[in-house]
């Protein structure tokens, strides 16, 4: 079990308020610490515990405003608009206007729905979405909580949404949520599996589940070292989390708002809410895992390192969805299938005849490391794509031909009236 | 080719409209940075900053706006009409041609101060401008320039009532005709958006300009385009 | 032992995101795949050929701009080309000149709402269309600059157009020209390589060309199957004969072919104002002898014409009075809908709006 002590947050609160004598304690805290008086360290550390969690709460609750205004500042931009711009600078406070208009909309319950099913799916949808962050390193020192099982906890509870998914559908009794439940359900069995296998790469390499100990072993980002682990995560977490081009579940111009469609006020406010605040989350899992967690050169603090990586994954997925169009239902269950699941195996087997040449890699042994690997990510994704792309190019099958050029002896064969 | 270039040529695209210039119009007023509100108030932008701190810090936070315009063409079918009563003889071709009949007139014989010898006083000129499509036939029916279309378009209200121009709205309203139809206005590059004709004498009548007068201008313009791309 | 599934019906409209207006379609799924759609429309019928029979012909200019209302200035074209024929009016050549240029704007701002909102419902978020819908802004503001009005344009009366362009619309036309080939390779760079793209439309809702033309089928959608017919150059109208232009054909008759026969449609579009541009001369754009009240000899005309969406024509029987006796609209959108039922048919779910969008239908034209 890792000393709690390792984390920065918890040592300053704790310290802060409890007596204790506790050699990790002295000469940190505020105030000189011992706010409490000796005998109740249990106090102190389920006050510990309550101030963290609440000012974490409060922070991916103000990250995803943030983010909320981001994108669409973002979205804007790749379009050429400007984007919200007209509450608060810069449109800032665009997102706080839209989550006080949702709190105050008539709450429409359906008729046909199923009560308790229906108002548990949103609170059933945002407790994995937090709980992910529990487990996330935010700089050196900067966590929750450091478990040695963190890569499974993620596995886990983010598999836990589409529980929440599945219930607003049968809670609404609505058709379109119906369809948009089958797709979140087929897509999550079929996207876990690849999710799982593509991180087995970065934990042979690693040696740990640990999320703090994976970053501390990210000498050279793991992103250079299992560029296929890295584009399968993405591309799968892309799936889970239904951004384009795998947004079936919620695809506005097929099924409405999907299992969200029957959905008003504050509980579609909550999915909303879980949705961007997973959607952080996994950034700051793709950050920890493959982009080198809060390692960074000095004078910036490593928590603003963090945060940055995790800014610059979610552009990304923004650019994405600015850019592309949706994939259909049965594509993407192909994909998975037949591209994704063959390309983790693919990474696991080359890492794995890899770590038997160099067991324990140094650094310029993980240069080597990764030189074979994107080799073959390219040459995989090359051949894949000429094995499971079109058959046939669509720009040379439906190939323009351009009519005859109208000559002058070309002349009109049944001339109508109103012009000559 | 590699399966995925295309994607990645889109990518390429939003990129570029990302670093490119935005094209949307704000409107009624438009969030400017400090370059902006600087070239608003005339000075230049270290100008800005030294003499009136207050203005640059708002703009840096984004707070200072300008009022804007959408810029119209002269000819812009307004959300309203223009009308001279002196050169109304109340013979109502308009609410003939009016394809919606939403043109209401009510004459009285014995008016005076009249154009060209009609001696009728118009006592009601009703436009009911919420059933109105502005598609300007009244205007190319009135044979005497009396009614021209408007260039306003601020003109939402809460009662349906309100959107009725009676006689008295219509004398009473800054008059900014449209260039619709009136080629006059047009000849001697009136913009509606810079000026008001309050005098009917300003507003002209039009004559259909000779065929030479159009080579001239016609032949004159293309010279001038050829000019330009030389 | 098969599995055995319920179908599940649908309505979807005529309050759905994707179904272009108010229409409707009561979709019969198993599973994601569709076995059965009704179409149901009439939810914008407003009575134009009705109302048409009150109104003299230059009211009635008015209602055809309401018909296909991201195309008015064809509608326009169509009608006035059918009342010159039921009178006998001859139009200068510079009202002809001008009347094509706005026509062929108006094509290439329709081909660039029917892209974009086909790129739409294949779910981009936006970007295409708004891209597409700068461009069109562009043409709207040269329409502004031509007629006052940006959609409802009524720009086009029997014997020419109202008024001649303004001086400044010749140099902002001559810009948009220079400008949009870019804007069009852009597009191109954006949707047309484009791997999804390719996935999605390659080979969903083939109609064979047969089938297309039994249907009476016209438009981007018949030639998108190889089939060479454009009243432009079959029947051609106005001055279609003076200019030269290609039209682009796609042999695969799906989606993809839909589109892709629509961004080269814009290209050729451009070709046919640039020739325009160079044998446009100066002089009256409205003959002088055209009465404010037309009464055409008793009798009736058709005139079709090559809109965006295909062949619309307006057949007008006159009883010599100031209105016609009856007014029929062949309407191509409501004409080539009749297909959606085979089209969708076996297809997935995802793809009913996509081959939806990609018909270019326009609820206002339809429903009339």
């Amino acid at each position: 079990m890792p000393d709690p002590f390792d984390s920065i947050l918890y040592k300053y609160v704790y310290c802060t308020l409890s007596s204790t004598d506790d050699v990790a304690c002295v000469g940190s805290g505020l105030f000189g610490g011992g706010l409490l008086p000796g005998g109740l360290e249990w106090l102190a550390y389920v006050l510990t515990a309550v101030t963290i969690v609440a000012v974490l709460i409060n922070a991916i609750l103000g990250g995803v405003l943030m983010m909320i205004w981001g994108e669409r500042r973002l979205l804007g931009r790749f379009q050429g608009r400007t984007g919200p711009n007209r509450w608060g600078p810069f449109g800032l406070l665009t997102p706080v206007a839209d989550a006080v208009k949702t709190m105050f909309k008539e709450d429409v319950m359906p008729t046909v729905s199923d009560r308790l099913v229906f108002t548990a799916a949103p609170i059933l949808m945002l407790f994995p979405a937090l709980l992910i962050y529990a487990v996330l390193p935010f700089g050196a020192g900067t966590w929750l909580a450091d478990i040695n099982v963190a890569l499974l906890f993620i596995i886990a509870i983010g598999g836990a949404n589409v529980l929440a998914i599945v219930a607003a559908a049968l809670g609404s009794g609505n058709r379109y949520a119906m369809f948009s439940a089958m797709r979140a359900v087929a897509m999550l069995i079929s996207y876990e599996i690849p999710l799982v296998i593509s991180l087995i790469g970065v934990l042979m390499l690693s040696g740990s589940l640990s999320l703090v100990a994976i970053v501390n072993a990210q000498t050279l980002p793991f992103f250079i070292v299992q560029p296929l682990g890295f584009f399968v995560f993405l591309v799968a977490s892309m799936a889970e989390l239904n951004r384009t081009p795998f947004d079936v579940a919620e695809a506005e111009s097929e099924i409405v708002a999907g299992y969200m469609t029957d959905y008003s006020s504050m509980k579609f406010g909550l999915f909303f809410l879980s949705e961007f605040a997973a959607t952080i989350a996994t950034s700051g899992v793709i950050t920890a895992v493959f982009l080198g967690g809060w390692h960074g050169f000095d004078p910036i603090p490593s928590q603003i390192w963090f945060i940055g990586k995790m800014v610059a994954v979610l552009a990304v997925i923004v650019w994405i969805r600015a850019s592309w169009p949706r994939l259909r239902i049965d594509q993407i269950m192909n994909f998975a299938w037949k591209a994704l699941f063959e390309l983790t195996l693919i990474n696991l087997v080359v890492s794995g005849i890899l770590l038997l040449i160099w067991p324990s890699p140094s650094t310029p042994e993980l240069w080597y490391m990764a030189g074979v690997n994107w080799v073959v990510f390219l040459a995989s994704i090359y051949i894949f794509g000429k094995v499971l792309g079109p058959k046939h190019d669509p720009v040379a099958a439906g190939n323009i031909q351009s009519g005859i050029t109208l000559s002058d002896s070309d002349a009109p064969a049944i001339p109508a009236g109103g012009g000559d | 080719m590699i399966y995925g270039l295309g994607l990645a040529k889109g990518m390429g695209v939003t990129l570029k409209t990302l670093l490119g210039p935005s094209f949307t119009v704000q409107y009624p007023d438009r969030r400017v940075g400090i370059m902006g509100a600087a070239k608003a108030a005339g000075i230049s932008t270290p100008g800005l900053i030294f003499k009136r701190p207050v203005k640059a810090l708002r703009a840096v936070l984004g707070f200072e706006r300008i009022a804007v315009m959408p810029t119209q063409a002269a000819r812009f079918r307004g959300n309203e009409f223009t009308w001279y009563e002196d050169r109304c003889t109340g013979c109502a071709s308009c609410a003939k041609y009016c394809p919606l009949g939403i043109i209401k007139i009510v004459t009285a014989p014995g008016g005076i101060n009249m154009q060209e010898g009609e001696s009728y006083a118009i006592e009601t000129f009703d436009i009911d401008t919420g059933r109105c499509m502005f598609c300007a036939l009244c205007v190319e029916a009135c044979p005497y320039d009396a009614l021209h279309m408007g260039s306003e378009f601020e003109r939402g209200n809460y009662v349906r009532m309100d959107l009725v121009l009676t006689k008295e709205d219509l004398i009473a309203a800054p008059k900014r005709p449209s260039t619709w139809f009136r080629p006059q206005m047009e000849e001697s590059a009136y913009s509606p958006f810079a000026e008001t004709l309050e005098d009917m004498k300003q507003a002209g009548r039009h004559e259909t300009p000779s065929v030479e007068q159009l080579t001239k201008r016609w032949v004159e313009d293309r010279r001038t385009d050829e000019s330009v791309e030389d | 032992m098969p599995l055995k599934t319920e179908p599940i019906t649908i309505n979807v409209g005529p309050q759905h995101p994707s179904t272009h207006g108010v229409f409707r379609m009561r979709v019969t799924f198993d599973g994601e795949e569709v076995i059965d759609v009704e179409p149901i429309f009439g939810y914008l019928h407003r009575g134009s050929e009705k109302l048409a029979e009150s109104r003299t012909y230059t009211q009635i200019v008015t209602l055809t701009d309401r018909m296909d209302y991201v195309a008015s200035m064809t509608n326009n074209m169509s009608f006035i080309l059918s009342v010159e024929k039921l009178a006998g009016i001859v139009p200068p050549p510079r009202g002809v000149w001008l009347r094509m240029i706005a026509a062929e704007l108006q094509r290439i701002a329709s081909h660039l709402v029917a892209t974009g909102f086909f790129l739409q419902d294949l779910g981009a978020l936006g970007t295409p269309l708004i891209l597409m819908m700068r461009e069109r802004e562009t043409i709207l503001e040269l329409f502004e600059r031509l007629c006052g009005a940006r959609i409802t344009n009524s720009y086009m009366r029997p014997g020419g157009v109202f008024m001649d362009a303004p001086d400044d619309f010749w140099p902002a036309l001559n810009r948009f020209l220079s400008d949009m080939p870019h804007r069009i390779d852009e597009y191109e760079d954006l949707i047309s390589g484009n791997e999804i793209v390719a996935a999605r439309c390659d080979g969903v809702a083939v109609v064979d060309s047969q089938t297309l033309i039994d249907a009476s089928v016209t438009g981007p959608m018949l030639r998108a199957s190889g089939i060479d017919w454009d009243l432009r150059h079959r029947q051609p109208y106005e001055y279609y004969n003076r200019v030269k232009f290609n039209r682009p054909l796609a042999t695969t008759s799906d989606n993809y072919a839909r589109y892709i026969v629509r961004i080269h449609e814009m290209r050729e579009s451009l070709g046919i104002i640039k020739q325009c541009l160079e044998q446009i001369e100066p002089g009256p754009v409205r003959p002088e002898t055209v009465p404010a009240l037309i009464r055409p000899p008793a009798g009736d005309s058709y005139v079709g014409t090559e809109c965006p969406k295909g062949e619309l024509g307006f057949y007008l029987v006159s009883d010599g009075g100031v209105a016609p006796y009856r007014c029929k609209v062949r309407a191509p959108s409501l004409i080539n809908l009749t297909l959606l039922r085979e089209m969708l048919i076996g297809d997935k779910l995802a793809d009913l709006f996509v081959t939806f969008g990609s018909i270019d239908i326009n609820m206002g034209e339809v429903d009339r």
